[in-house]
């Protein structure tokens, strides 16, 4: 059963993947094993494929390292829930596919909690609780549905609308 | 219905009327990106979007400047990539280890224009607002779309206007209006937003981009001074490349710059600023004079009129990172990296320097560093034990002397 990782305010991108730890300084095939390498070292090894990340404001501020998000995908997380996203992180997670959805549910969780998550229907269920977070915008839904910006364009041949 | 600058930048790209929080697809004139992201965009590019060929490759700018020159075998095979894909593709817009910072090359080579939207695979991209032109950051994905298209998607930003007043007091520096700034505001305030600066005729190019640079650290998708006779005087400023004097704006900001004291950002955080009087002592160990935010001429020129005929105080290491190749020349020309390599300061290849933590001056445990750049996270330079405050190449050079953090107008220097 998925978990989820709960974080605080203002996680900027050196914190999700110092600059150190880029695929630039390192290799891209080592990326996961990087994430919050400092901030969270258990973070990398104990993670699973469906966990999800829950924080509250800004999260993702600072760089525009796209390799940032990519690393948690490649860990296998999810989604991920905040009061609010930083604006190039979220550009950078919707790209690559990774569902964000706004919502503040960070006081209202656990850290470590089992966690069911439907993308489609944006529904959250944390034990007896279930949080109905907001739906996407068109342009948003239409990217996830095809799995990040690339697909879409190679399927479509234009930007989404 | 009247527009912001934005409104009226993206609506000329997109060649139709748009307002806040409207989508569109428009060209961009410049798509640029950098050293330690470029090997993702060119596979993105190549790989996944299967694309052989760049849009228009005048319409392409690579920087060799985040760690440069390379410092370990991967970033040495990064770059050795990145040259061969610019021969290939005939990209003209290149720049290797040791001309400078992207950021500062885009300006000086005239890459950047008034007008024109201009995006980079760097946060601070922002920094081109400093001559009206809408400059955004973006991740690889973006970029590589672009050097495939020659566009890229935007919702129109809501804007926030700042309205400046006054002349900047001895010693106080733009970068010091802008942490004020980002202190006041906190580091989300213009989250998906634009900020408009206008009545910014006291500040020098120089200035106007240390502050545009700096409003990524509210969050901003853009920072734009709006042109004036400065402008003018050194750009083609197309005649609708202003906002209308009712524009609807969500916040209005107005700023006296004359009652500014010296600012400095504590760690961990952008946002966790003091104006320096009500600091307690902090001993450094180092201080970094240099990056897109605070490497030129005017920057270095105020650390020499410090530094000049004295003596940086024992233990503790001053490194001077030029923006540019130009500005290093010019610092050469004009005695000023005289004065500064006389008190004893170091001086590296222009370009990034430790800005990033990954070469040139790496933090250990518990070391404090005060820098001139404009991100102080836990773990940025180095160790995440080592503490970086963040002030202005006038705070860096009097701290430099002293060997704690130091308010420049506590002498009268020269
Ligand atoms: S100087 Fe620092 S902030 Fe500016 S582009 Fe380089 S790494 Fe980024």
């Amino acid at each position: 059963m998925p978990r989820i990782w709960k974080f605080g305010d203002d996680v900027d991108t050196d914190q999700i993947l110092p600059g150190r730890y880029a695929p630039y300084m390192t290799s891209e095939e080592e990326l996961a094993r990087y994430a919050f390498i400092e901030h969270r070292p258990e973070f990398s090894q104990l993670i699973q494929e469906g966990d999800i990340i829950v924080a509250g404001e800004n999260f993702g501020c600072g760089s525009s390292r796209e390799y940032a998000p990519r690393a948690l995908k490649k860990c296998g997380v999810a989604a991920i829930v905040a009061q609010s996203f930083a604006r190039i992180f979220y550009r950078n997670a919707l790209n690559l596919g990774i569902p964000l959805f706004e919502a503040d549910i960070a006081g209202q969780v656990e850290d470590g909690t089992e966690v069911e998550l439907d993308v489609e229907g944006g529904v959250l269920r944390v034990g007896e609780h279930k949080f109905q977070l907001p739906p996407p915008p068109e342009f948003v839904r239409q990217t996830w549905a095809t799995g990040g910006i690339v697909n879409y364009f190679r399927q479509h041949g234009h930007f989404p609308s | 219905m009247a527009q912001t600058l934005a409104e009226r930048i993206i609506s000329h790209a997109a060649g139709r009327d748009l307002h806040a929080d409207d989508m569109t697809v428009v060209p961009v004139s410049m798509a640029m990106s950098i050293d330690s992201i470029a090997p993702n965009v060119i596979k993105i590019l190549t790989e996944d979007l299967g694309a052989d060929f760049v849009f228009d490759p005048q319409r392409v700018a690579l920087f060799v400047d985040h760690v440069a020159p390379a410092s370990n075998i991967s970033t040495a095979d990064a770059q050795v990539a990145i040259r061969r894909f610019v021969r290939e593709q005939s990209i003209e817009n290149f720049f290797d280890v040791g001309r400078g910072i992207c950021h500062q090359l885009m300006i000086e080579e005239g890459l950047a224009q008034p007008g024109e939207i201009a995006m980079g695979s760097d946060s601070h991209s922002t920094l081109y607002g400093a001559i009206g032109c809408f400059g955004t950051g973006m991740g690889a994905t973006d970029i590589a779309l672009a050097f495939a298209t020659g566009r890229t998607w935007l919702r129109v930003p809501r804007t926030i206007k700042v309205q400046l007043q006054g002349a900047l007091p001895e010693w106080v520096m733009a970068k010091d209006l802008a942490l004020k700034l980002i202190g006041d505001l906190g580091a989300d305030a213009a989250t998906y937003r634009a900020v408009e600066f206008h009545g910014a005729e006291d500040l020098s190019l120089a200035s106007r981009m240390s502050l545009c640079s700096m409003t990524t650290e509210l969050g901003a998708k853009a920072g734009m001074v709006v042109p004036d006779e400065l402008t003018r005087s050194l750009y083609e400023v197309p005649e609708w490349c202003y906002p209308d004097e009712d524009a609807h704006y969500i916040r209005e900001i107005k700023f006296d710059l004359s009652a500014l004291e010296p600012q400095i950002a504590c760690p961990h955080s952008v946002d966790h600023v003091l104006p320096i009087s009500d600091l307690d002592p902090v001993k450094v160990d180092q201080v970094f004079i240099g990056t897109c935010t605070n490497g030129r001429l005017e920057d270095l020129r105020i650390a020499a009129r410090i530094l000049g005929g004295r003596q940086i105080a024992s233990g503790v290491r001053t490194l001077i990172v030029p923006a540019s190749h130009r500005v290093l020349e010019g610092a050469i020309g004009d005695g000023t990296m005289a004065a500064l390599l006389g008190a004893e300061a170091t001086l590296g290849t222009p370009g990034c320097g430790p800005c990033i933590g990954r070469h040139m001056g790496v933090l250990g445990r518990g070391e404090v560093c005060l820098s001139t750049a404009n991100r102080n996270f836990q773990g940025r330079m180095g160790s995440p034990e080592a503490k970086i405050y963040l002030a202005s190449p006038a705070v860096a050079a009097a701290t430099a002397l002293r060997g704690r953090i130091t308010d420049p107008r506590e002498e009268q220097w020269r």
